[in-house]
């Protein structure tokens, strides 16, 4: 972690030097000004399905399909988050969605680093073929694989399982690539002088090395926990009976079903799919958006 | 951190003389213990990734069925005729062009916008740079299939959408009953969620942009979009390649939009490669399915090599 940030620092602190040397532009003023106005709107356009969404939960099925579109809840409800858990135990699907998104995440954090700390700091035969062959798949796409997953899983009889729903997520390459970068960046001389103190290989990951991945740690963390919640043509595929839906593939289903035209149930189950993810990327944001920078330039 | 230099040098020396034997027992022993700590993820991986890739690869070219699943021996061997008929099969070429529709359009349009966002919001101003930041990225973390409910409602004939272009004196279409208007409402939507990752990947380019150097243009007389075109653009190129292969791979397996939305209609008209082959898989034909997925992984592929040649050329 420490040269990229090495790399990222001069960024900002060159600007901050630079900024009294820059000479006084009068036309700055006003272009930052425009450049407010500009932002501002745009911003506001992109929030718009949002608060949209948000608001249209409240409004009844009446109000919705009047014209003109009213912004506010003229009679604001509650009944479309009502049935959500009362007819549609949307709990169930949350659960669901949660357990195999947390499964997903412990998984990926453990298996990934233990073969990277492999691939990064031990020596020995099929290490260097290991890693092109774990490097080749990581653009592999779900579609290619979901067919025969699904002719597999079945023969297992693990159709609608929580097991056919996380096991083929466990082990991500990105996340490989992940933690033997970052571990690469580990000095040698750490895990050296414990190995002479005698520790075992694993003491020596679990208590010398696992401490010091935070950060890519983090970053894979909250990339696989997105990529789990937000997940559709797999669970879509292998979750076949209604109690093993996770909350996109109900969704869906719900929406392209019986309810298709119930408005305001739809846009308070948006609402409902949506509001645990947004909380945590606003609580986390700078981990989301360094996660971003780190797994696209990389 | 000297004294643990200076420790570990006088033990090795210390050891290695004890035996031959000694430095490739140790060895043999340390691939033995790298392996124990590969095996979970490789044994995970081989199952769920190498064995699924490769036996698509095979029931591509056989006319494997739901059918077959429990009786595999009567799976027949089709060879490359799968292939000559899946080109041969008009659905599947119309699938084919609205998936190179979606990214031809879909991935300049998403660049242009991500690009004048990370600028806007490089150009030196200092409040609300991390609130606008969330909230351009905020698309971005939602399910597609939440926020696709949501954009089917928005894009109603007289929705949200179409009252705002009214009230500009514009009488908006019937967005995703028009097989003109469904595949442009979807890449609106497309660039709407996915504009922030670019954001972020190319602010973190434009930090390689030199201030001495826009400077020095700015007191040559080069006007802003001089400095941009001449300066900013150039450096930036790594940068926008980089977003444009991660972007194409993305939308060229778009599905969830179009299975919300429109499931695949009009006529077709939003039908992509990755919902063609969703399609045949629901209609039992995993062969086919199979050959069409791999007709889409070939095409990624391609990509990710580009990327690959073009990361190496940046070292």
């Amino acid at each position: 972690m420490t040269s990229p940030t090495e790399t990222l620092t001069p960024g900002p602190s060159r600007t901050e030097s630079g900024e009294p040397a820059r000479r006084p532009r009068r036309r700055g003023q006003r272009g930052r000004t425009l450049v407010y106005i500009l932002l501002l709107l745009a911003v506001a356009a992109t929030l718009l399905p949002f608060a949209w969404m948000l608001l249209g939960s409240f409004k009844t099925q009446g109000e919705l399909l009047r014209r003109p579109v009213t912004w506010w809840p003229q009679e604001g409800t509650l009944a479309n988050y009502i049935s959500w858990f009362t007819e549609l135990h949307i709990e169930k699907f949350f659960a669901n969605s949660l357990i195999v998104a947390v499964v997903t995440v412990l998984g990926n954090l453990l298996f990934c680093s233990m073969i990277g700390y492999a691939l990064a700091k031990m020596d020995f035969p099929g290490k260097r073929f290991l890693f092109l062959l774990v490097m080749v798949t990581l653009m592999v796409p779900g579609v290619v694989t979901f067919v025969p997953l699904f002719v597999m899983v079945s023969k297992l009889g693990l159709v609608s399982t929580y097991p056919a729903l996380f096991l083929p997520f466990l082990a991500s390459p990105v996340g490989v690539f992940l933690m033997r970068q970052f571990m690469l960046g580990i000095p040698d001389s750490i895990i050296e002088a414990a190995r002479i103190d005698g520790a075992s290989e694993f003491r020596i990951f679990a208590r010398v090395v696992m401490p010091l991945c935070g950060p890519p740690l983090a970053t894979l963390g909250i990339l696989t926990f997105l990529g789990s919640w937000n997940n559709f043509l797999w669970p879509l595929v292998a979750a076949q009976s209604e109690d093993m839906y996770t909350l996109p593939v109900a969704l869906s289903l719900f929406s392209t079903g019986q309810n298709a035209t119930n408005y305001g149930l739809l846009l308070a189950g948006s609402v409902l799919v949506i509001t645990p993810i947004v909380a945590l990327f606003v609580a986390l944001q700078r981990f989301f958006i360094q996660s971003v920078a780190a797994t696209g330039i990389k | 951190m000297s004294t643990t230099s200076s420790r570990t040098p006088l033990p090795s020396a210390s050891r290695s003389p004890r035996g031959a034997a000694g430095p490739s027992l140790r060895r043999r022993r340390q691939a033995v213990v790298a392996w124990m700590f590969a095996v979970p993820f490789v044994a995970i991986f081989a199952v769920f990734m190498l064995v699924p890739l490769v036996s698509s690869f095979a029931m591509s070219f056989t006319d494997f069925t739901s059918r077959d699943v429990q009786n595999p021996a009567a799976v027949g061997f089709v060879g490359i005729k799968q292939y000559a008929a899946l080109f041969a099969n008009a659905q599947f070429v119309h699938s084919m062009l609205n998936t190179a529709y979606f990214v031809v359009v879909g991935m300049p349009l998403t660049m242009a916008v991500a690009l004048a966002l990370a600028v806007a919001l490089n150009s030196g101003i200092k409040r609300f740079r991390t609130a606008f930041r969330v909230g351009f990225y905020t698309p971005v973390v939602t399910s597609i299939v939440a926020v696709a409910v949501v954009w089917r409602f928005i894009l109603q004939p007289d929705g949200l959408l179409n009252t705002i272009l009214g009230a500009a004196g514009i009488h908006g279409p019937d967005w995703l009953n028009s097989t003109t208007w469904a595949m442009p409402a979807m890449i609106l939507m497309a660039v709407w969620r996915n504009m922030g990752t670019l954001m972020i990947i190319f602010l973190a380019g434009l930090q390689n942009v030199s201030v001495e150097m826009l400077e020095a243009a700015e007191v040559d007389g080069a006007n802003a979009w001089q400095r941009f075109t001449r300066i900013t653009l150039p450096t930036l190129r790594p940068t926008l390649l980089l977003g444009a292969v991660l972007l194409s791979v993305g939308y060229l397996q778009f599905f969830e939009e179009p299975f919300v939305m429109t499931k695949g209609g009009p006529l077709d008209s939003t039908l992509s490669i990755s919902y063609f082959t969703y399609n045949q898989f629901g209609f039992g034909k995993y062969g086919l399915a199979s050959a069409a997925s791999y007709v889409l992984f070939v095409a990624i592929a391609l990509l990710s090599l580009i990327q690959f040649r073009a990361l190496r050329s940046k070292d």
